[in-house]
């Protein structure tokens, strides 16, 4: 098999408080291969975007341990000299405000411009501005020519994404970070940018890192998932298995808090307690385990490891095996147990 | 009982220009808007970002003079012209806990304002009156010193909600309630909400963009597009039996939780895409607009054109 595209090695990622250093992404290992999507999914707090600007390089001040491969080179702190050449070309970032990531004083075409003129220099005025058009025809913007010359604010939200897409796809990436795309956006719209960047990663053969907290959108997006908690991956399977058979209590608790479409629950399940701040992260046994206080304690594991309970679908800590929520009698769980 | 009647509402905002700063037109942002809320009933506004949803609140609040239109609220009519009273039996939660709350001022004197408004009490009386707000609300009544920073997303919000229901108003408008906030605490805000319309025998202006919460806390819901309502119904009827395309389209573009059905659910969204382009005609006038509505059932209206 080729090597993965991006394979991120015993990443942790700290920030300065004070005096000490703490980790908001903590000893995280995953791969992304191409033509992948893979979403990574998690509460705010959880650190799947101090994840995505940490494989970016665009954290500032914080802390970088551990390797990130990208097609085999390792880019952890590279300097920002050299990890230019590979943003906004190979590696590149959607984000989740079109307004705030896009220049106010400057025209649409001009901005995307930058992107050429930084990693396609050879190319001549004229022709970029043909490509810039052909781009922002690819992502499905009427009237690109008006466009083109039209600043942020005369846009659509929807419009300026599909205007952020055009600026991250502008030099192919191989790779793709779409850090929370849709949140900003209306439903309807929503689907018509999942659905362009579904075609366009099809197109260039891409890998993408999708990050949300849209449950709904990583089962319409996603082949793979890996679901954070407090800085580290405690489920990770492909989306099929992670929506049908959900094995970490974080995962299970998550899944039965959204109200959903084709059934009518009259109470939505609460995860108990709140997602600890960075400071106060729990970082010695299972760290879900303040959120699940009625499981007994010795169901979890002192030091929890993830745990391979089928080919590609890992689990965290043993206290999955053990969970049921308070509403269920435990009863019921044993018996389910005993059955399967 | 009807406890609100919206009729015939149009919120214009002028376009100035020219030398003379002179009105040359104007931004219908609600545009002829008709619909009653029951006691006791969670009403669903659900529309995109310009569809007018939150104007129609705003002017249900008395936050923004009304064009043309009434309101009455428990019969009596709550507007003299544009400018519309403000009542203390209509209250509004909003979207974003983190900016809705003043950060320099402490929990206490953020629940009391409104009491402080309306009420002449002593000091220890208001502060009792707030405790016992906050025990409602499920926070700890020792919080009152506390500043907004101090508590998550969540709580917030529930200081947001013990601020509304200070005065027990009887219609609550809840703008994007839980839209800042991450699924596990909005599931915690949707459960609590639920209980306190019970427990207070509460009505609900419920303006929302996402669709999964809303058929999870309304009985009836209006869609609305461009400052107009295109349909009107029950849940069940707006979400099982859409019968204007606008509403198709955004039924079909929720995001389904089963990866299974991916490539039908894409395929059914292009389908009703294309609808949408070809019968656009058909379900608007000339000018972008929908119709009338027309009541297909005792509980149904859809905008539809004149026949024949």
């Amino acid at each position: 098999m080729s090597n993965p595209l991006l394979e991120i090695k015993n990443l942790k990622t700290s920030f300065r408080i004070g005096e000490k250093y703490y980790a908001a992404v903590d000893d995280v290992s995953l791969n992304v291969n191409e033509n992948e999507v893979l979403a990574i999914v998690g509460e705010s707090g959880s650190g799947k975007s101090a994840l995505a600007f940490s494989v970016m390089g665009l954290h500032n001040r914080a802390k970088i341990e551990g390797d990130i491969f990208f097609k085999g080179k390792n880019i952890a702190n590279l300097p920002t000299k050299e990890m230019n050449k590979f943003r906004g070309n190979e590696l590149s970032m959607i984000f989740q405000d079109p307004l705030t990531a896009l220049n106010p004083l400057m025209e649409v075409g001009r901005q995307i411009d930058e992107v050429l003129i930084l990693h396609k220099s050879n190319m001549p005025k004229s022709q970029r501005k043909k490509y810039i058009i052909e781009l922002l025809e690819r992502v499905e913007i009427p009237r690109p020519k008006h466009v083109y010359n039209q600043f942020p604010h005369e846009l659509s939200g929807g419009m300026r994404q599909r205007v952020i897409i055009a600026i991250a796809i502008a030099n192919q990436p191989e790779l793709l970070i779409a850090d929370e795309p849709t949140t900003a956006l209306d439903v309807t719209i929503q689907a018509q940018i999942l659905d362009l960047m579904r075609e366009l990663k099809d197109d260039l053969n891409s890998g993408v890192v999708l990050i949300t907290h849209d449950l709904g959108v990583v089962a319409e997006m996603a082949d793979r998932v890996a679901v954070m908690y407090a800085g580290e991956i405690v489920e990770i399977a492909d989306v099929d298995t992670l929506f049908n058979n959900p094995q970490h209590p974080y995962t299970r608790s998550l899944l039965s808090s959204i109200p959903l479409l084709d059934d009518a629950q009259d109470k939505l399940h609460v995860i108990h307690g709140i997602v600890p701040s960075l400071k106060h992260l729990p970082r010695e046994g299972c760290r879900f385990s303040a959120r699940i206080p009625w499981i007994e304690e010795d169901a979890h594991e002192e030091q929890p490891t993830l745990h391979e309970i089928s080919p590609g679908h890992f689990v965290r800590c043993t206290c999955y095996k053990h969970f049921y929520f308070p509403d269920e009698s435990k009863e019921d769980q044993n018996h389910d147990v005993a059955k399967s | 009982m009807t406890l609100l009647k919206v009729n015939d509402l149009k919120v214009h905002f002028p376009i100035r220009g020219g030398i003379l700063n002179r009105k040359i037109d104007a931004i219908r942002a609600v545009d002829g808007v008709n619909f009653e809320i029951r006691q006791g009933e969670t009403y669903g506004l659900v529309g995109e970002s310009g569809s007018g949803k939150t104007t129609t609140g705003k002017a249900v609040m008395g936050l923004n003079n009304i064009t043309d239109g009434e309101i009455y609220f428990e019969n009596e009519l709550l507007n003299k012209g544009s400018k519309v009273n403000i009542r203390r039996d209509i209250q509004m939660i909003f979207q974003d806990p983190y900016s809705s709350l003043n950060p320099r001022k402490r929990v206490f004197d953020i629940i009391a304002e409104p009491i402080r408004n309306y009420e002449k009490l002593s000091k220890q009386e208001e502060k009792r009156r707030v405790q016992e707000l906050l025990s409602q609300v499920g926070l700890s009544p020792e919080s009152i010193l506390k500043y907004p920073h101090e508590f998550s997303g969540g709580q917030r919000q529930r200081i947001g909600v013990a601020r509304a229901i200070a005065l027990k108003p009887k219609l609550i408008i809840m703008d994007e309630p839980v839209s800042a906030l991450d699924v596990s605490v909005q599931a915690q805000v949707l459960n609590f909400m639920q209980e306190l319309q019970e427990e207070l025998n509460l009505t609900y202006l419920f303006i929302s963009h996402d669709l999964g919460v809303v058929k999870h806390m309304c009985d009836r819901i209006g869609i609305m597009y461009n400052g107009r309502y295109v349909e009107e119904g029950t849940k069940e009827e707006i979400f099982n039996d859409p019968q204007h395309i606008y509403t198709k389209r955004l039924v079909a573009a929720i995001p389904d939780i089963d990866p299974k059905r991916r490539q039908d659910n894409f395929k059914f969204r292009e389908q009703v895409k294309d609808e949408f382009t070809n019968s656009y005609n058909d379900y608007f006038d000339e000018d972008g607009l929908a119709y009338q509505l027309k009541p297909i059932t005792d509980t149904h209206r859809v905008a539809l054109p004149e026949r024949g």
